[in-house]
């Protein structure tokens, strides 16, 4: 067993305030015993570094000291009074005493009032067994409140249970402000305030219901609160748990890490987990609270198959499904040959899952038809790091931020995408740091309470490059290059012919402003603060990677930081913000059809030779076909079975109609999934997948982190996803024999250099481990290029923009842009099965009034929104975050079809599809569209499974 | 027959002109035109002599002013008739107002302007001695000018008493791009004025004051934090601001010096606490009047995060005079730790309530009796509340304490802002120590626990014991409850409440003990 599946309950230290990083210290002694502790601590975490728990209720060590609960007072030789622990700064030969007579009778006296007011239902309140009141109330040895109950109180006040996964329960509260104060200080949203004053003093979400209040859900009001004022309703409903297991979060790239809290195998609530580094301690809306789709009704439990399409699924044994998914593959590949399959690799599943799935296609099937979803999100990224910097990763850890003076943002929407790492981005932007936000749409970051972008570069879709070409434009003709930098770090030749390029006058703001839009004063502007500022990081998302020219804007962003001298440094760099859990983690394990583990060619013989001897196998040494190849060969015959594991390319990959012609020509599609998905419309063998709370396992996060996942509770289908693919391989006649993921990541560190030092037991010693982890980095990477690029010299790229041919005219007078929102999540398979829909029932579509007006649209009109691959019905929505001529929506429910829409361009380099960009009409309908009424028919169609046999 | 314009002095002081000093202006300005004379009419700020407002005063030969009060617009035509333009007698009459026996009882070291000039003329500051204080300091460092400030023995006159030198000091000397200084003028205290007849009679001291402190410590801009029930002195401090950018006092160019310093007033929202320096930071910038818990000191961590004077308008006000005439010159006033003078309001049942600015030192009993002339009821002086509402109640056996800061802390008493309200023996003592629980519940930021919830059962228990229940335990309770409060509250509020209630207790016991009003049985 791992050493970190400790049993009971895990509870992180408080030390009451944050301990500061500081590397001078002072001795004090506290109650008679001397601690040393680094300037700027607090006497009450002095006092817990020694184990001393000095009574408190107001501070908690994530907020800043607030001294209003006036529990943890102590006495100070040579101070008046009886300061408060919190407040006060620990000093060199502060000699201080948490215990007197006097310091008890006054903590006593402050608990006799906070239980003046307030219920004495402990027995049945659902804070029962976790609750600091209660915790407090027996420290201080409470007997009597003299005070009696009869007085002014808050009992009945009301409750607020509009939040669908918590509860704020007024009269329990003790009005420490702690949800406050983690609303602005951990969340950065500003939703929660105190209303009143004095002994009106509430809570309150901005005056009205928690539900439709500013309140984005991250819960982190709910782990700061006390008492039983918020509450988990799972708790309520279920008490508290017994165990924790430490895992990581399976939604985005962020990659918190997570306490499971259980009560035997059943889940009671999702608790962010302190010690964990991506998040420290933090959480949103998803992770937090959207982890019921896991044992939703919906969940496919049994293998089902089908012969074709148009039947019903039948359900059968694991032996059944197997046999039958290996023997179609064998006769496919027998009659169509080694080629005609392939397999999709997920970037929601583990690594270890994902590395199986590459092996069986390379070993099992012989062939290098592998391919991940990544393909249609970050593969630019891959591809433009790599050639610039010589590593298919972002630059610095998540906390590199907290160190950055310039921000620069493009193309991503962290406070819906990334909202862990946006809290902590807008730390750092309310202690000064400045913005620049490069974005069609003026998402949430250019204003929000106590954020203010500097720059908003509001560009039209598909310019990025020219855009940052302008950028870098001004950089090297105002002489704002970090020439000595560049000079030691980098290909002088290659620099000196790109500054050539890029100084020419066709890329200057006031030059490029026709195609992007944006002021150039603007751009200038940005450009000398992302100079000079100080550390600059570059922040980016798919609104980079999803275009025409999404490999040549990444390595136009690596340009630019290498030219200022922002990459190896704290504070700076470039980096990806990861759309999916494992995206990282699915890239590194070879899921390209041209590369093996750790970004590996498959025509490098050395390499191959290692995976020949290691898997015991002859291996192909040409690069196998990308999901789109897959396709567009399935509509041309020669492409015909298919194994894809929790993906959904008939919902998320572009032209869902050239998607679905490509499944229904092929024979024989194995979909493994939690859920009957749209591509499993198409599917002949169902496989039941495994979630993240049933399996081991790890991913790896946008900062290279690799994290551990850890089984909760059995998987419901009986197999986790990496022994189906075991079996399924063994079935085809490859032998696999793992007994647990711990030994496929053993030979993922054996044969990839940069896991080399990655084991099991190391990411329970450390907790993760960023990769490259190797025997010059034994506790891994937090920052990579450091001193020298992972290539060598930095390589800057000539970045010629050059337009998408998607472009506007009469017909399709508007671009669509895509993206997603803070309480959905990609195809919305998780997601949309929890409460989580209450705030997003329906994608729409957002379209800037000018535009709605000249239509005739008003907000919540149905609107035909057409493209020349297809059209789909939605609501509109008025919104000012638009600017004109540019229209947005969101890819979350199937029966939008936002992908019916997008169209099948895509990065040159890579094939990532160009969702970003797609000219197209918007005019009042009051009809669905036809893909969509054929959507529901075969919504019904292609999903019935068969009824067992009545029992006798 | 032709005369030189003669002029007339109207105080349009709020308390004034709540004693209809507009409406006696509007006569006197009426029966001139009626009889063709030529008056031109000055509105001043008070000399604090409430009792004689409406004080109209009148300029004769060499500028020697001559005094009518209390004027009512009904006595204005008498007055005309009685010749008073030409300083002819009336019952009204006082003589010369700076020789009126309560004024030559006084040093008005800070208000000596105040009710004399036009509170916004640059030129009469001038006349008046005004800007020297602020010359002198522009041709010193600012160290040199704190080491003035910390020989004067000025301490805060806000109520804490703190060195107002070594305050700034720790300012100047804090690293930091900007620093600010912040008047307090959030003067919340029931039955204290001085800060309003100051700021309503000699802005302009204010405004000096404030720029000499930026100038020691390397402050350029400035922010005065007033009441909003002040209306008519922010409309006066505006005015004086924007005379004094005008005449070039204040910009970016003082007096030509090159230096810079520039000031804003802002409005408070109504909320007494407020006026607790860490709750009108968090105020000023625009949130929740709350107290922040203090270290860090506003000093260094002050409004917007940095090093910050905050200090009372009566602090301020002091130190033109203080570089004017030098630190000795203030510290020749006053007693032991307690230098230079206290603006004492006077008010409540007394038959002379006002301002008057006299040494520390003084006797309490000499405000209430010979300032004050003893109760306007006529009955005894049972009780003397000084330092506002969370000052003690003193018997007649204290009252011969002097003014200062130690010796008013050792009988458990505070001089605060400089409050002291008047009581006659009709008053309930128990009954005030209820007000001041009420007091606090009403106007606690709701911040800390002692404060928020201990103030609600204070009220509770006060209520018990005088209803006679259970009144030894609920008597201890009060004590325990006092204890905490004083000991364990985040600032002064929660920690001052227990002291008017326990000098009552203390000193008036027999009130807490009344046998409960029977009730009539049917």
């Amino acid at each position: 067993m791992n050493g970190a599946i400790a049993m009971g309950l895990i509870k992180e230290i408080d030390y009451g305030t944050p301990v500061p990083a500081g590397r001078r210290t002072i001795t004090l002694s506290i109650d008679g015993e001397p601690v040393t502790v680094p300037a700027g601590t607090s006497v009450m975490a002095a006092a817990m570094m020694l184990g001393t728990k000095i009574p408190k209720l107001c501070a908690t060590d994530s907020l800043e000291p607030f001294g209003s609960c006036r529990m943890c007072l102590v006495e100070i030789d040579g101070r008046r009074g009886t300061p408060a622990s919190c407040t006060t700064p620990a000093e060199e030969a502060m000699m201080v005493r948490t215990q007197s007579p006097k310091l008890a009778t006054l903590r006593r006296g402050v608990m006799e009032l906070y239980i003046s007011d307030h219920p004495l239902d402990c027995l049945t309140c659902s804070a029962n067994g976790d609750c600091e009141l209660q915790d407090m109330a027996g420290a201080v040895g409470l007997r009597d409140v003299r005070y009696g109950f009869a007085g002014a109180n808050h009992s009945k006040s009301p409750k607020d249970e509009t939040n669908p996964y918590f509860t704020f329960e007024a009269s329990k509260c003790i009005v420490c402000s702690r949800c406050v104060r983690a609303c602005e200080e951990t969340q950065g949203t500003f939703a929660l305030t105190i209303a009143g004053r004095g002994f009106d003093s509430k809570v309150s979400p901005g005056g009205m219901d928690f539900f439709g209040s500013e309140c984005v859900s991250c819960g982190a009001c709910v782990q700061a609160c006390p008492t039983a004022t918020l509450t988990e309703k799972s708790v309520i409903a279920m008490g508290q748990p017994e165990h924790s297991v430490v895992t990581t979060c399976a939604y985005c790239g962020v990659g918190c890490s997570f306490k499971a809290e259980m009560q035997g195998s059943t889940v009671v609530r999702m608790v962010p987990y302190k010690d964990g580094r991506a998040n420290e301690g933090h959480s949103c809306v998803k992770g937090r609270f959207a982890w019921g789709y896991a044992t939703h009704k919906d969940r496919i439990t049994k293998p089902m198959i089908r012969a074709a399409i148009t039947d019903p699924w039948r359900e059968v044994s694991w032996a059944e499904a197997i046999a039958h998914a290996a023997a179609e593959f064998k006769r496919i590949q027998a009659k169509y040959g080694r080629d005609s399959v392939g397999g999709i690799t997920s970037s929601r599943c583990t690594n270890e899952e994902t590395y199986l799935i590459q092996k069986l296609v390379r070993a099992a099937f012989g062939n290098n038809n592998v391919d991940t979803c990544a393909r249609v999100c970050h593969s630019p990224t891959g591809y433009g790091l790599m050639t610039t910097l010589g590593t298919s990763a972002g630059t610095q850890d998540f906390a590199s931020v907290d160190e950055s003076d310039v921000i620069l943002v493009i193309g991503a929407n962290p406070t819906d995408g990334h909202p862990v790492f946006a809290s902590r981005m807008k730390k750092r932007l309310r202690e000064g740091a400045k913005l620049i936000v490069a974005d069609p749409r003026r998402i949430d970051l250019v204003h929000s309470p106590h954020v203010q972008a500097a720059y908003h570069l509001p560009l039209l879709p598909g310019t990025n490059v020219a855009l940052i070409n302008a950028l870098a434009h001004v950089v090297v003709t105002e002489g704002l290059v970090a020439e000595d930098y560049v000079r030691e770090r980098c290909e002088w030749d290659a620099f000196d012919g790109w500054a050539r390029f890029i100084a020419e006058p066709r890329h200057a703001p006031e030059a490029t402003a026709k195609l992007t839009g944006v002021d150039p004063k603007d751009v200038r502007a940005a450009a000398r603060l992302y100079a000079t500022g100080g550390a600059a990081a570059i922040y980016y998302g798919l609104g980079v990677t999803e275009h025409s020219q999404g490999s040549t804007t990444v390595m136009a962003m690596a340009n630019l930081a290498m030219a200022t001298g922002n990459i190896g440094r704290p504070g700076a760099g470039v980096n990806p913000l990861r759309g999916q859990n494992n995206v990282q983690g699915s890239c590194d394990m070879g899921s390209f059809p041209h590369e093996y583990p750790g970004y590996r060619h498959v025509s490098d013989t050395d390499t191959r030779a290692l995976y020949e001897e290691i898997w015991g196998v002859a291996l192909a040494g040409e690069p196998g076909r990308r999901i789109p190849n897959m396709l567009d060969d399935a509509v041309e015959g020669t492409f015909k079975g298919l194994y894809i594991q929790g993906e959904d390319i008939a919902q998320s990959d572009p032209d869902t109609q050239h998607v679905t012609a490509g499944l229904r020509a092929m024979e024989c599609i194995v979909i493994q999934d939690l859920f009957l998905n749209e591509t499993a419309k198409y599917a002949h063998v169902f496989l039941p997948g495994s979630s993240f709370l049933e399996k081991d396992g790890t991913f790896t996060n946008a900062e290279r982190r690799i994290g551990r996942v850890r089984k909760v509770m059995p998987a419901l289908g009986g197999l986790a996803d990496w022994e189906v693919t075991m079996a399924l391989s063994n079935a085809l006649g490859y032998q696999m024999d793992y007994a647990h993921p711990s030994q496929i990541m053993a030979e993922i560190a054996a044969t990839t250099p940069t896991f080399k030092g990655v084991s099991y037991a190391r990411l329970d010693e450390l907790g993760s481990i960023q990769w490259p982890c190797n025997d010059a980095a034994p506790d891994g990477t937090p920052m990579m290029h450091v001193d020298r690029f992972v290539r060598g010299k930095g390589r800057f790229m000539l970045t010629e923009f050059i337009p998408t041919q998607e472009r506007t005219g009469p017909l399709f007078p508007l671009i669509l842009t895509t993206g997603r929102i803070l309480s959905q999540y990609n195809v919305g398979a998780q997601t949309r099965r929890t409460e989580n829909s209450q705030w997003h029932e329906e994608d729409v579509l957002e379209i800037h009034a000018v535009d709605a007006e000249s239509r005739g649209v008003v907000d919540g009109d149905l609107v035909r929104l057409e493209s020349r691959s297809g059209a789909v019905a939605l609501r509109a929505r008025i919104s000012e975050r638009m600017q004109p001529g540019v229209v947005y929506t969101t890819f979350h429910h199937p029966k939008t079809g936002a992908n019916v829409i997008t169209t099948d361009y895509t990065d040159w380099a890579t094939n990532c599809p160009e969702y970003k960009v797609t000219a197209v009409q918007v005019r009042k309908t009051n009809r669905v569209s036809d893909w969509q009424a054929r959507f529901f028919d075969e919504d019904i169609a292609l999903t019935r499974v068969a009824l067992p046999p009545a029992a006798e | 027959m032709t005369r030189d314009m003669i002029r007339v002095f109207v105080p349009a002081d709020a308390a004034a002109l709540a004693l209809g000093a507009d409406r006696v202006a509007a006569a006197i300005e009426r029966e001139a035109a009626a009889r063709g004379l030529a008056v031109e009419l000055v509105r001043t700020g008070s000399r604090g002599m409430v009792w004689l407002e409406p004080l109209v005063e009148v300029e004769g030969a060499a500028g020697r002013r001559l005094g009518y009060g209390p004027v009512r617009p009904a006595d204005v035509a008498g007055l005309f008739d009685a010749g008073f333009l030409d300083g002819r007698d009336h019952s009204l009459a006082i003589g010369v107002p700076e020789q009126h026996p309560l004024q030559l009882l006084q040093t008005r070291l800070s208000f000596g302007r105040c009710g004399v000039i036009d509170p916004v003329s640059l030129a009469e500051y001038r006349a008046h001695g005004g800007f020297i204080g602020l010359d002198r300091a522009l041709a010193m460092d600012g160290q040199t000018i704190v080491e003035e400030v910390k020989l004067s023995g000025l301490r805060g006159r806000g109520g804490a008493g703190f060195p107002t030198g070594i305050k700034w000091n720790t300012v100047r000397v804090t690293p930091a791009e900007q620093r600010y200084i912040v008047c307090n003028a959030d003067e919340g205290d029931s039955g204290t004025f001085a800060d309003r007849m100051l700021m309503e009679g000699d802005p302009l001291s204010l405004i000096e004051g404030m720029t000499i402190a930026g100038l020691a410590v390397n402050a350029t801009k400035g922010f005065i934090y007033c009441r909003s029930e002040y209306p008519h002195a922010f409309r006066t401090l505006e005015r004086a601001i924007a005379a004094a950018t005008q005449a070039g006092y204040l910009g970016s160019d003082i007096n030509g010096s090159g230096r810079r310093f520039t000031l804003e007033v802002r409005l408070g929202a109504g909320a007494y606490i407020c006026g607790e320096e860490t709750s009108l930071l968090e105020s000023l910038e625009g949130k929740r009047g709350v107290v922040r818990a203090k270290p860090p000191l506003p000093a260094i961590h002050g409004l917007f995060g940095k090093p910050t004077v905050v200090n009372n308008v009566l602090s301020f006000a002091a130190v033109p005079f203080i570089m004017a005439q030098g630190a000795k010159a203030y510290a020749a006033y006053g007693t032991g730790r307690s230098l230079g003078t206290l603006a004492v309001q006077l008010a409540g049942n007394v038959r002379r309530g006002g301002l008057f600015e006299i040494p520390f030192g003084t006797s309490l009993r000499v405000v209430v009796e010979e300032f004050g002339g003893g109760t306007a009821s006529g009955r005894p002086v049972r009780a003397v509340q000084v330092g506002g509402p969370l000052g003690a109640y003193f018997p007649d056996h204290l009252l011969d304490t002097p003014l200062d800061y130690e010796a008013f802390a050792a009988v458990k008493g505070l001089i605060g802002h400089g409050g002291v309200v008047v009581f006659d023996d009709t008053v309930d003592l128990a009954r005030q120590a209820r007000f001041a629980f009420e007091f606090c519940a009403g106007e606690s930021c709701g911040k800390c626990t002692p404060c928020r919830v201990g103030a609600v059962r204070g009220v509770e228990v006060v209520d018990r014991i005088v209803a006679g229940t259970e009144r030894e335990k609920n008597l201890n309770l009060l004590t325990d409850l006092c204890a905490l409060m004083a000991e364990a509250s985040l600032c002064a509020m929660g920690g001052l409440t227990p002291v008017p209630v326990m000098s009552a207790l203390t000193h008036f016991p027999e009130d807490f003990d009344r046998a409960p009003v029977a009730v009539a049985a049917e």
